[in-house]
């Protein structure tokens, strides 16, 4: 099983890397493109648990490392692959 | 005094700062290791800049759960002198001992250059003895201080923003700002004053050979508060 955590800048945090992108984007013909955040994706396999444990499981590791609740958001998603 | 200077897997200025503790302001010092535990006898805490674990998931993620860092929590709750320097600042940001968080430079580029600090506080244990205006170079690629409105306004409410960033004669302007800071803040502390958290490297410029050697009145001033009696467990 394994999970997927988002991790993004909250909304009101300064996102440098997604104002370059989306100068980047625009710079490129892409018109339509507002504003961009840049985040990432962790992926975490793990062993022995249900959907429900490891969903729970992933949003205790991303509250208490993967993500700083100070200036980012997360999401945590299980895929049973 | 005795200071205690952490090395971290991935720190590289501790031997900067110890030297400037022990040759400088000519404190007793000796390292101390992540693992370590016991501060008995450590009258001073220097967390010091470097890129601890490779800056892995973000600058300090992973060194505030080495073990030692429950010891210095302990330490600076009974009162005990912490500073964090660069990376030592962002260590304490991520583990709860100073408000806030250092964000990726507003310009995207990793800054090497002395800077201009102005002392938005001099009455702290760690700038006591500071001149109004200090030189000290930054080396940082995650410097922006970021902390919502209500934090920020309670920093500022309590002078405890220790240092901002300024142009030569002082002055506190956008432009003298490198990295995007909020209010230009490059150093703050905690409520009681004791922990500070700094991006400039005060022990960069604590020597004539490096500067004009103003950093060493941040380590005299801490000196001065603890034989005074205004900082230490």
């Amino acid at each position: 099983m394994r999970i997927r955590v988002h991790v993004t800048p909250r909304v009101g945090v300064l996102d440098p890397q997604g104002k370059a992108v989306a100068g980047g984007l625009k710079s490129l013909g892409f018109d339509e493109v507002g504003e961009v955040r840049v985040g990432k994706v962790i992926d975490v396999t793990v062993d022995g648990l249900t959907e429900e444990q490891a969903l729970d499981r992933g949003r205790a590791m991303a509250a208490k490392l993967l993500a700083n609740e100070v200036v980012e958001d997360f999401d945590v998603h299980v895929f049973a692959d | 005094m005795r200071f205690g200077v952490v090395t971290f897997p991935g720190s590289n200025c501790d031997h900067d700062a110890y030297h400037v503790v022990k040759r400088v302001a000519q404190q007793d010092v000796q390292f101390l290791w992540h693992k370590d535990t016991d501060l008995s006898g450590i009258d001073a805490i220097v967390l010091p800049g470097g890129f601890s674990y490779g800056d892995s998931l973000r600058c300090g993620a992973i060194a505030r759960f080495s073990p030692i860092m429950e010891s210095i929590r302990a330490f600076a709750d009974a009162g005990g002198p912490v500073i964090g320097i660069c990376n030592g600042f962002q260590v304490l940001t991520e583990a709860g001992l100073l408000p806030g968080a250092l964000l990726r430079n507003q310009g995207l580029t990793f800054i090497c250059e002395d800077q201009h600090l102005a002392v938005a506080n001099g009455h702290l244990p760690w700038t006591s003895l500071c001149p109004e205006g200090l030189v000290a170079p930054i080396a940082h690629h995650d410097g922006c201080y970021f902390a919502d409105e209500e934090t920020l306004a309670r920093l500022e409410g309590e002078g405890r923003v220790a240092f901002r960033y300024a142009d030569r004669d002082g002055n506190v302007t956008p432009e003298a700002n490198p990295n995007g800071s909020l209010n230009n803040i490059a150093g703050i502390t905690n409520e009681r004053g004791n922990v500070l958290g700094m991006m400039p490297h005060p022990e960069r410029n604590a020597e004539t050979e490096l500067g004009d050697a103003s950093g060493a009145w941040v380590f005299r001033s801490v000196v001065r508060a603890f034989l005074n009696g205004e900082v230490g467990r």
